[in-house]
């Protein structure tokens, strides 16, 4: 186990490592000098000269990139220039929101993924297994966004069921905390849902050929404990694995879903850091989906190893 | 009779092309798809003489009019035409899938290739860095380098294109990979062929087919990479027409002028399942284990 966890961290630094030279990358693209754009309207010599010095812009950039590191790994991604707060503060206010939003979109995903792939495996070729092929590709094709509007249209302006946007905490009212974030989940879950499909599908279909689920059925076995006790535990492992990989989508679907619903998690933060040209937050969002994703893989990569035992022998 | 006409009589083999070209003929869901996007593609050329209207000109008397024969998907808060704007629109959106795609193979095919082929320290660097890219949710990134390159459709193609890099780097060296060990590459090797001439005549051609249904899915996902950018307010920008910028000011309008969400969402939709499908039938078609 220890040493599978330090072979995996040994590919996890170098990989974070280049996240942060990708995002500090991507700051030295931005026109114009950041001094400047930070001295306000009077762009006061003197202000721009202590900037300089204070964000070490006089610096080669490999020194710069040192200073940033530093102050990345003591937990300073820099300050909001609209807001006047520090950036991961920003982020881990709104952390909790994000969190609750991806976790119900995960539940509904895979309550409603993995079934229809079981089933759609499990009744191949049937009308079952077109409608969940059907039902994948529609999650796949459609646009969340778009999806969010026209269940704003249905739900909340036509029939009046829940609340078309905005956001309830859970400790202030969990009844209206639910049925404001029951709508983003679902959508939010929708296309992640059609990858879980065809993912159990496909293990589904492997693992339904395979040997011992031949002699499974040969001992005479009910069908429901073949599929659910033998075939579905096995299938899952990949599932597991691949799902995860498409965990960064459904953090990247955040954004659109609480722009559409007007939830202020941090998805929103950085569509609102774009538009007020506040870098240090855009970065700090990047710098930390990155590594939130990289961990989250760490973690299925570790599911995995304690749920095969192939893997530990 | 002669043995030419033997030779003339046995049926001639087909090339893994043409056997490929015939299976994905035969997939109803591709031709589909094929059939939607062809649509489409005629429809995104044809715009001036297909648009009944001028996409950009305003009408203030006929603001947020629900369809009707003269405006058959209804006009946008502005008074324009929605469905004129919807054709002038999947200029902008297909344009965006294949440009950007198309960014993403041209860098990435190489650096895969080349970390593939030669391995050791370049093939460490190019595949840290894809893994790091790989790291960042696709659209997060795409949003900080759009907001970097500054909000234009040519900017969202970049950015989308450089986003989807680091998949096309990982395929082509895993491709890569697996064929540089065959024979006929050590024989290539062994009468004297350049390294370059290796890559390219004969390694490049096994990596095309996989390269082919991912650029494929890719132009789906490239579609709504777009689309997300343009309603974020990062891809193309007023008034030029956009269906993701459409839907963005659609938003707004949702409970009297529904209609101004429903044709640009639906348009993305068909074209986005459309190369699903196309998706869908190339794998099949080029890899028959999928079937």
């Amino acid at each position: 186990m220890s040493g599978f966890l330090v072979r995996r961290l040994t590919t996890i630094l170098p990989t974070l490592l280049f996240v942060t030279i990708l995002v500090f990358g991507l700051q030295q693209l931005l026109p114009g000098d950041p001094a400047v754009a930070l001295s306000g309207e009077d762009r006061d010599p003197s202000v721009i000269a202590y900037l300089h010095a204070k964000m070490h812009l006089d610096d080669p950039l490999p020194v710069r990139y040192g200073y940033w590191l530093r102050d990345l790994v003591r937990g300073d991604f820099g300050e909001s220039i609209r807001i006047q707060q520090p950036v991961l503060g920003l982020i881990l206010e709104k952390l909790p929101v994000t969190a609750q939003l991806a976790s119900m979109a995960i539940l509904i995903a895979i309550v409603i993924g993995v079934s229809a792939g079981i089933v759609s495996a499990v009744k191949k070729d049937s009308i079952w297994d077109y409608g969940a092929n059907l039902f994948a590709l529609w999650g796949l094709s459609t646009p969340n966004f778009w999806l969010g509007i026209m269940l704003i249209l249905l739900v909340a302006v036509k029939l009046g069921w829940l609340p078309a946007s905005g956001y309830v905490s859970p400790a202030e009212d969990l009844r209206a905390n639910l049925a404001a974030m029951i709508m983003p989940a679902f959508v939010l879950g929708n296309s992640y849902a059609a990858v879980l499909m065809r993912h159990t599908r496909s293990a589904m279909l492997q693992v339904l050929s395979a040997d011992y689920v031949r002699t499974a059925r040969a001992k005479g076995l009910d069908e429901r404990v073949v599929v659910l006790r033998h075939a579905l535990r096995n299938a899952l492992i990949p599932v597991i694995t691949l799902g995860a990989l498409s965990f960064g989508e459904l953090l990247g679907g955040t954004v659109l879903t609480e722009s559409v619903f007007t939830i202020p998690g941090f998805g929103k933060l950085i569509v609102d850091a774009v538009f007020n040209r506040d870098y240090a937050v855009v970065q700090g969002v990047v710098l930390f989906t990155a590594t939130a994703y990289i961990v989250l893989n760490l973690v299925a990569d570790l599911g995995y190893f304690l749920v095969n035992p192939r893997m530990r022998g | 009779m002669s043995a030419t006409a033997d030779i003339a009589s046995v049926p001639r083999e087909l090339s893994p092309a043409r056997r490929a070209l015939r299976r994905l003929l035969r997939r109803r869901g591709a031709l589909l798809g094929l059939a939607i996007i062809a649509f489409f593609v005629v429809l995104a050329i044809g715009a001036p003489y297909f648009a009944p209207d001028d996409p950009l000109k305003t009408n203030f008397l006929l603001v947020r009019k629900p369809p009707t024969g003269l405006h058959l998907f209804g006009t946008d808060e502005i008074g324009r035409d929605v469905l004129s704007r919807i054709i002038w629109g999947a200029r902008a959106t297909l344009l965006a899938g294949l440009v950007s795609v198309t960014i993403a193979l041209v860098l990435g095919v190489p650096l895969g290739l080349l970390a593939g082929y030669v391995g050791s320290w370049f093939d460490m660097l190019i595949s840290r860095l894809s893994d790091a890219m790989l790291a960042c949710p696709s659209l997060i990134l795409a949003i900080a380098l759009a907001y970097t390159l500054g909000p234009s459709l040519t900017s969202a193609m970049i950015a989308i294109g450089v986003t989807y890099t680091p998949v096309f780097v990982r395929l082509t060296r895993a491709q890569v990979l697996a064929v540089k060990v065959e024979d006929y590459i050590e024989a290539a090797r062994a009468v004297g062929n350049s390294h370059l001439r290796i890559a390219l005549r004969h390694v490049l051609p096994n990596v095309v087919p996989p390269l082919l249904v991912q650029a494929t899915v890719s132009v789906a996902t490239a579609i709504i990479a777009e689309a997300s950018l343009s309603f974020l307010g990062l891809g193309q920008q007023p008034p030029a027409p956009s269906w993701g910028s459409m839907l963005n000011v659609a938003k707004n309008y949702i409970d009297n002028a529904p209609w101004m969400a429903v044709w640009p969402g639906l348009s993305i939709f068909l074209v986005v399942m459309s190369f699903n499908l196309l998706g869908d039938g190339l794998r099949d078609a080029l890899d028959p284990r999928h079937r």
